[in-house]
Formats: C-alpha cells, sequence, structure tokens
C-alpha cells in the first residue's frame, strides 16, 4: 500500500508560532488515525505493513517563502524552493491548511500562496482547516473566509474546523468542547476522507498527458468546423 | 536554424535617464533595428501586436511591409498575430500581400494575446479564447488554401462564394506557428496541422516549456506529420551582452529591475539562473543557448528579445552587433553539430515551393 501524503500549510509568521503549534497538533491527531485505520487493512489483508511509517508528512512554512511568493505574484512563475512547496500541496493526498486570522480574514501571505496555487490542484483533495487568533470571536472567519476559499478551489473541506484562541492553550471555556477533543473529531473526518472514492484527480506531476489532451478533431467537432 | 529577434514593441521609460521614446521614435527605431538585424547576418525579425499603450505595433502588416522595402534577405514574422481578435479574412489578406511585397520572407505565429479587454475592444468574449483561436485558424487555412470560399462559423458573418485576394505567393501560404505559454490545446492544434510550435521560453523555468514541447512533438508524429524529431520547434530567449561579464551586469542592472515585466521581483541573479535570460559575455549566451537544445532537442528558429525595458536605441543596436558577430555564428557552427540529417531546417518560402512542386510532380 502506497504511503499516504499529508501536506501541512502553516502560515504563522512568529517563531515560535500557535499557527505552527496547532499545525503540529493537527497532524500528529491525523497520522494517529491513518495509522490505526492502516492497521487495521493491513490486519484485515493479513499483510504485513513493511517498515511502517504510512504517512509521509511534509509541512509547508510560509514564512520560509514569503519573498519567493511576492516574486511569483510579480514575476507569474515560482522559484526553486517555492515550486516544490506548490508540487507538495499537488500531490497531497490530505491537506491540513492552518492560518492565523489578521483583519477579520485569513492572512494575506496565506491567501497568496492559494493565489499562486495551480486552480486544479486541489481537485477533491480532502483538507482540514484550521485558525488561530488572539479571541475567539475570530473563529467564524473560518466558515466565511477559509471555507468558501477552499470551495472555489473545489478542494473537500471536513465538516469540523478548529480554531485556537489564546485561552485554548489552557483549558478554553466551559460551552464548547475543549482543543483536544475538536482536533480530534476533525483529524477523525479527515482521515475517513483519505483514500475514500477519491474525486477525479489530475496527474500530480502538472504535465498534461497525451490522454488529457482533447483530440484536435473532437475540437474542430465541437465547433462545426470542417 | 534559423535566429532572429523578436519585439514587443514597448514604450518604456529609461530608467537611467527618465526618458521615454515617442512613439515616432519607438516605430522608427524598431525599423532601425530590423535593419540592424539583415546588416549583422541574423535571419528573421518578429514584430508583437498590440492594441494597448505603452505598446506600438498596432499594425504589424504596415512595420513589416515597410521593412520589407528596407532589406533584402530578412524573414519577416510575428510574435504574436492575433488569431482571436482579428478578423481570420483580414489576416489571410493582409499576409498574402506583405508575401508579395516581400518575395515571400513571410511566416506568421499566432496567438491569444494577454490582454484581457482586447477581446470586448474587437467585439469578442475572452471566454471563448481557445474555440476563437480554433475556427479561426481554421477559416484562415482554407482562405489561403482555396480560392473560392462557403463558410459558416460560430464567430463571424457566413462567407458565400468568398475569395481571398491576393492569393499567396506561389500559391504556397506563409508558414504558421503557434505560440503558447501554457495551454497543451494549441500544443495540439499545431501538430494537428503539421504546423511550427514556438514556446515563448522567457517567463517560466524550462521544465514547463519542455512539457509543451514534448506534447507537441509526440502528437506532430502521431498525426503523421514525420517523425517528434521532425516538429517544427522555435524558442525565444533574450540576452544583454558585453565582451566583459561584469560590465554586461552593471549596465543591465537598472534596466532588469524596473523591467515593465518582471521589474520589481527577484534578483537579477536569481532570475537569470532559473530562467533563459543571460547577462554576461558572448561566451556565456552561447553556452546559455545551448543548452536549449539539451532541453528540447534539435530546432530550427531561435529568436533573442533585445530591445525592451527602455534599452536607448544605441544599446539596442550594439546588442545586436554583439549577438550577429560574436554569438550567431558560434551557435549556427555548434548547433549544427551532431544535428541529424532529418531533422528540418527554418521553414522558408524557396523551400515550401520546392516542396510543394515536389508534391505536384510526384503526383501528375
Amino acid at each position: 500500500m502506497e504511503p499516504v501524503t499529508l501536506t501541512v500549510v502553516s502560515a504563522g509568521l512568529g517563531k515560535p508560532s500557535s499557527t505552527r503549534l496547532l499545525a503540529d497538533r493537527l497532524v500528529e491527531a491525523v497520522v494517529r488515525r491513518l495509522d490505526a485505520r492502516t492497521g487495521e487493512l493491513t490486519h484485515a489483508e493479513a499483510q504485513p505493513r513493511p517498515g511502517g511509517g504510512s504517512v509521509q508528512v511534509r509541512v509547508v512554512e510560509l514564512r520560509d517563502l514569503a519573498t519567493e511568493i511576492a516574486h511569483h505574484l510579480v514575476t507569474g512563475f515560482p522559484g526553486p524552493a517555492l515550486r516544490e512547496a506548490l508540487e507538495s500541496v499537488e500531490r497531497a493526498d490530505a491537506l491540513i491548511a492552518v492560518t492565523p486570522i489578521f483583519a477579520a480574514s485569513y492572512s494575506g501571505l496565506f491567501k497568496s500562496f492559494f493565489d499562486v496555487l495551480d486552480r486544479e490542484a486541489l481537485d477533491g483533495t480532502p483538507v482540514l482547516l484550521g485558525a488561530t487568533g488572539g479571541t475567539a470571536r475570530h473563529s467564524l472567519a473560518l466558515e466565511y473566509a477559509l471555507r468558501p476559499l477552499f470551495a472555489h478551489l473545489r478542494a473537500a473541506p471536513v465538516p469540523t474546523a478548529v480554531f485556537a484562541a489564546s485561552e485554548d492553550w489552557a483549558g478554553g471555556d466551559a460551552h464548547t468542547a475543549d482543543l483536544p477533543s475538536r482536533i480530534d473529531r476533525a483529524a477523525g473526518e479527515l482521515a475517513a476522507l483519505v483514500g475514500a472514492a477519491p474525486a477525479v484527480r489530475k496527474p500530480r506531476d502538472g504535465s498534461p498527458r497525451d490522454e488529457e489532451v482533447v483530440p484536435f478533431a473532437d475540437q474542430l467537432a465541437a465547433l462545426g468546423v470542417q | 536554424m534559423q535566429f532572429g529577434i523578436f519585439t514587443v514593441g514597448d514604450v518604456t521609460t529609461d530608467p537611467t535617464t527618465g526618458r521615454a521614446p515617442t512613439e515616432g521614435e519607438r516605430i522608427k527605431a524598431m525599423v532601425a533595428i530590423a535593419r540592424k538585424a539583415e546588416e549583422v547576418g541574423l535571419d528573421v525579425f518578429a514584430t508583437g501586436e498590440h492594441h494597448n499603450p505603452p505598446f506600438v505595433p498596432s499594425s504589424p502588416t504596415t512595420l513589416l511591409g515597410y521593412i520589407a522595402a528596407a532589406t533584402e534577405r530578412l524573414i519577416l514574422s510575428t510574435s504574436t498575430t492575433l488569431i482571436t481578435t482579428n478578423d481570420p479574412v483580414k489576416i489571410a489578406e493582409d499576409y498574402a500581400m506583405l508575401q508579395h511585397l516581400a518575395d515571400g520572407r513571410v511566416d506568421l505565429m499566432m496567438g491569444r494575446g494577454n490582454t484581457g479587454p482586447v477581446y470586448p475592444w474587437f467585439g469578442q468574449d475572452i471566454r471563448q479564447g481557445i474555440p476563437l483561436a480554433i475556427e479561426n485558424y481554421a477559416l484562415l487555412r482554407q482562405l489561403w488554401r482555396e480560392d473560392v470560399v462557403d463558410w459558416e462559423g460560430k464567430f463571424r458573418t457566413p462567407l458565400q462564394g468568398f475569395t481571398s485576394t491576393p492569393r499567396p505567393l506561389d500559391g504556397v501560404p506563409p508558414f504558421v506557428w503557434h505560440g503558447s505559454i501554457r495551454s497543451p490545446e494549441i500544443a495540439e492544434q499545431a501538430a494537428y496541422y503539421g504546423d511550427g510550435f514556438f514556446a515563448n521560453n522567457i517567463f517560466w523555468p524550462k521544465d514547463h516549456f519542455k512539457r509543451l514541447i514534448d506534447l507537441y512533438r509526440r502528437r506532430f508524429a502521431s498525426y503523421g506529420h514525420g517523425t517528434p524529431e521532425q516538429a517544427v520547434v522555435g524558442l525565444g530567449g533574450q540576452a544583454f551582452i558585453r565582451r566583459n561579464s561584469q560590465d554586461a551586469v552593471r549596465e543591465f542592472r537598472p534596466y532588469f529591475d524596473n523591467a515593465p515585466v518582471y521589474g520589481h521581483g527577484p534578483s537579477l541573479e536569481e532570475f537569470t539562473e532559473q530562467t533563459p535570460l543571460t547577462v554576461g559575455s558572448p561566451q556565456e549566451v552561447v553556452d546559455k543557448t545551448l543548452t536549449f537544445r539539451e532541453s528540447f532537442g534539435d530546432y530550427q528558429r531561435q529568436l533573442f528579445l533585445m530591445d525592451h525595458a527602455g534599452l536607448p536605441l544605441k544599446t539596442v543596436l550594439e546588442q545586436l552587433d554583439l549577438l550577429g558577430e560574436e554569438v550567431v555564428p558560434v551557435l549556427r557552427e555548434e548547433f549544427a553539430k551532431g544535428r541529424p540529417a532529418e531533422v528540418p531546417d527554418g521553414p522558408t518560402h524557396a523551400a515550401r515551393l520546392a516542396q510543394a512542386s515536389a508534391v505536384a510532380t510526384a503526383g501528375a
């Protein structure tokens, strides 16, 4: 069985950043869920899994790519490090995307990264959305800003999006489930989508394949040209 | 193998002097540049087509017709002709006319353009870009190949009993390239007709263009026009040359840093590493250009962008001296080495006429 590729996009600016902290917690929960599932599958198929490591995680820290992202906006093509990051997002079986909430929405850096991503790169990709902010009053930005963005990209965001306010790193409040249980619920939703009847996905190396090209005779026929 | 230059025709302020040429000066400069290209032994001059400032070449056949009268050997071409928003009937007429005036020294490159508003300005819908490119070109081909055309399509008034005049010179239509930055559909179109495919090659790292060209070569062969190696490929490139590499970098940097297309982005060093741009000595331009063959296979036409970003005419003419005298002769020699005999030369009217005659004789 091919290892599952999990790519994480973190748009935190601090070092260390609470956005990255949330991203790491989400990764850990998703990997745990996927490992549990792969274990069951392996057991059912009665085949030992060679060498373990059924999930390959790649973390993309947008802070390190900030200059290349700006250059891409200007020149229309990615530098080497950004290109590698974009490809890892395109190739991912599942994506975790986490941003700080700035001025009532995702950060500009976060949006710029998805602006330069190929428009079809996330077609059908399961995505777990996460965000951080100083107060829980910003939490709905996940629903009114991030979720529509990923709907536009035709990704498949899972129902639970995880917001971590400052107080969540302590006990949270009395009215909502605590952060670990929200993380766990979202991770379960993401793991359930990985490998489950994937939507039509384009080849992940981005190259046009012969069979992808509409034969020219068909293009002419569609226009009624002889 | 053909070597030449292509111009965007931009009016750009020289960042070192703060002065921009007038439109008239820029247009006359383009003529001077074309004449220089012939003088230093280049094969091709190609002009862009634009319909908005700061660009001047809205009327390519006027410019090329004038240059035709001022030159004797230079092939006149376009980079690109807007197949989406020009009436294909007018393209057929204009370029057949130019063919006669230039004694066959004409070919052209089809493109869709990169300026959105040009579509509505010319009464078209940008969402129909690819279908327009396909239908219009199919009509253009028919107008050049059939004396009397009946036509009905989606995008223009039908034609009944229409003859495009003048007829192509010697009954041989101009060779056509299709230029594209990212559309496999256009590579497929070029392959289908056995036309040339031109990869601008300037704005992206080469892997992207390699995938498009490989696709074009495979499809060219599958449509029965020859082997993949016989497909007709053209490439862009750009260079700033001084005998001494450091002088080239020092002189070009302000133009690079302020260039309309990529200025205020990556450094000159990053950009030269990631794209075909070379800023350096003639030998460095030779070395970089030779890598194109390694990436894309033996090809037919290499065009350089030399006159942009506000470079003064005097500098551009010096650049062409260096390109024509110290770069291209070495490239001709090097590209000839190990070039398989079955790889075609760059297209010329004479060769196409000979081929057409041979086909006609064989068929008789």
